[in-house]
C-alpha cells in the first residue's frame, strides 16, 4: 500500500491527522499535511481510507498493490 | 439490499457511493448527477479556478480509474424529478424510472437569485469558468452578498485587477455567522485592499447597467455576481411523503424515511453533539455525512448517530480562516489567542454554558486543534477558557 499526497491541493484542514494520526501530520507554519509514512502497514489501511474519504481537497490517494 | 440509488454526484454522493463499496455492498449502485461532469470539488471554484490558477481537470474528485473501480451505474446529465416512497422508485429527467431498496439523497443546494437577467452565480464549474472569462484588470464587478462565497470571489477578482464593489445588506458582513467583532475584522481586509465594501445596502434587482438598490439608486457594473445564499434542492421531493423544510428532515442517523437517507448540503438532521437540528453547507460535512449515511443504510442493526463537529475554511486575500463547531446563534465570542487587529487570532464561541465553536485566522494548526477536541468533548465554557489560560 502506498499513500500519495498532492501537497499543492492540500487546504490544511487537518482532517487527515484526525483520521490517521500515525500516517499524517501538519506543518507548523501553514498547516499543510505531511506524509509521515508513505508505505503504512496493513493495520493502518482503514485509517488511511478514512483520511482519503474525508479529505476536503481530494488531495490523498491510496494506491493498493 | 441489492439496489441502492445515490442521488447527487458531488462530494456527499461520491463519499456515500465509495463507502457502500468499501463496506462490502456488491449490488447495483446507481449514482445520479445533474451536471454532465464527473464528480468534482466545489471549494476551489471561488479560489484557484476563479483565479485561473487551476484548469478544470484539477478539481476532479477522483481519477476515472478510481471511479470505474466502483462499478457504478452512473447517470450524469440527468436530474431527479420525482420520488415515490411507497413504490420505492424515483424518476429522472430523461424519463427513466429507477427502483431502489435503499436511497441516499445528496442533491445539494442551488444559488438564490435576484430578479433580472444577466447576473452570474457561483455554484458549478461552468459558473466559475464563465465568470473568470469576464474578470480582469479594470473590469467593474459588483458582488451582491458579502458572505464567505462573495468575500472569496471579491478577493480573487481584486487580485485579478478588477474594480470590485461588495454589497451587503447587514451592517457587518458575516456577523450572524461569526459574530460582530470577527465580522468587522474580515470586513476590514476588504477595505484595506481597496475593495469598495458597502454595508446596509440591499440589492433588489439586476439591471442592464448593473444593479438596483432598495433606495432606487443604481450601481453600474460590467459584471454582477449574486452570492446571497442557497436553497436546498428538494423540489423533486414535493409529493414524495418525505418531510421537507429547509432541507430533507432527518433523524440523528441521517434517515429521512425507512431506508432513505440524506447527506450533505441538502440534509437537515439532528446533531446530538449540539442538541439541535442543523443543515451544514460545508465541504467536510458533505463527505463525512455521505460516509455516515451509507454506513447506517447498510448496517441497520448497528446504526450510529451522526454527531460531527462541523469544520469550514475560507481563503480571502492572505487570510486563511478556519472554524470548528456550530457558531450560529452563539451568545458570546471571546478572543482567546493572538490579536484581532493583526488578523492572527483564535476566537471561541459560547452558546448557553458550552463551548460550541472556535474560529482561527492565520494561526498554526496546533493552535486550533485543542479547541476542536474541547468541542468534541462537550467542554463547558468555564473548562474551555480555563484550559486556554493554562496552556
Amino acid at each position: 500500500m502506498k499513500v500519495e499526497l498532492d501537497e499543492p491541493k492540500c487546504v490544511a484542514s487537518g482532517q487527515c491527522v484526525v483520521a490517521a494520526p500515525d500516517v499524517f501530520d501538519q506543518r507548523d507554519d501553514d498547516g499543510v499535511a505531511i506524509l509521515l509514512e508513505e508505505h503504512p502497514g496493513a493495520e493502518l489501511v482503514d485509517d488511511v481510507r478514512e483520511a482519503v474519504a474525508v479529505c476536503p481537497a481530494a488531495a490523498i490517494r491510496l494506491v493498493e498493490r | 439490499m441489492t439496489r441502492i440509488v445515490v442521488v447527487g454526484a458531488s462530494a456527499a454522493g461520491l463519499a456515500a457511493a465509495e463507502t457502500l463499496r468499501r463496506e462490502g455492498y456488491t449490488g447495483t449502485l446507481t449514482l445520479v448527477g445533474e451536471e454532465p461532469h464527473l464528480p468534482y470539488d466545489r471549494p476551489p471554484l471561488s479560489k484557484q479556478v476563479l483565479a485561473a490558477e487551476w484548469e478544470p481537470d484539477r478539481v476532479a474528485l477522483r481519477t476515472p480509474d478510481d471511479l470505474s473501480g466502483l462499478g457504478l451505474d452512473l447517470r450524469l446529465g440527468v436530474a431527479a424529478t420525482a420520488l415515490d416512497l411507497a413504490a420505492q422508485a424515483m424518476w429522472l429527467s430523461d424519463g427513466a424510472q429507477v427502483a431502489y431498496d435503499g436511497l441516499i439523497i445528496a442533491t445539494g443546494v442551488r444559488p438564490r437569485r435576484l430578479p433580472g437577467e444577466g447576473a452570474h452565480v457561483l455554484r458549478t464549474l461552468d459558473d466559475a469558468l464563465t465568470l473568470r472569462e469576464r474578470l480582469g484588470p479594470g473590469r467593474r464587478l459588483v458582488v451582491a452578498g458579502a458572505g464567505f462565497l462573495g468575500a472569496e470571489a471579491a478577493a480573487v477578482a481584486w487580485r485579478l485587477g478588477a474594480r470590485v464593489t461588495l454589497l451587503e445588506p447587514a451592517p457587518v458582513p458575516l456577523a450572524h455567522a461569526v459574530g460582530e467583532q470577527v465580522g468587522q475584522v474580515l470586513a476590514q481586509a476588504h477595505v484595506e485592499h481597496g475593495v469598495n465594501l458597502r454595508t446596509g445596502v440591499s440589492v433588489t434587482e439586476v439591471t442592464d447597467e448593473g444593479v438596483r438598490l432598495a433606495d432606487g439608486k443604481e450601481i453600474e457594473a460590467d459584471e454582477v455576481l449574486v452570492a446571497i445564499g442557497s436553497l436546498p434542492n428538494t423540489g423533486w421531493l414535493a409529493d414524495s411523503g418525505l418531510s421537507v423544510g429547509d432541507g430533507v428532515v432527518c433523524d440523528e442517523y441521517c434517515e429521512a424515511a425507512r431506508n432513505v437517507y440524506a447527506a450533505g448540503d441538502v440534509a437537515r438532521w439532528y446533531n446530538p453533539l449540539f442538541g439541535t437540528s442543523m443543515r451544514i453547507e460545508h465541504r467536510t460535512n458533505a463527505a463525512e455525512q455521505g460516509i455516515a449515511a451509507a454506513r447506517n443504510l447498510l448496517n441497520p442493526e448497528a446504526r450510529k448517530a451522526f454527531a460531527p463537529v462541523p469544520y469550514f475554511w475560507s481563503d480571502q486575500y492572505d487570510m486563511k480562516i478556519q472554524a470548528y463547531g456550530y457558531l450560529r446563534g452563539h451568545d458570546e465570542v471571546a478572543v482567546v489567542d493572538g490579536d484581532l487587529g493583526e488578523r492572527r487570532f483564535v476566537a471561541a464561541y459560547r452558546t448557553g454554558d458550552r463551548l460550541t465553536g472556535a474560529l482561527a485566522v492565520g494561526m498554526p494548526p496546533k493552535a486550533i486543534r485543542g479547541w476542536r477536541q474541547a468541542i468534541v468533548a462537550g467542554a463547558s465554557w468555564q473548562e474551555a477558557l480555563h484550559g486556554a489560560t493554562t496552556v
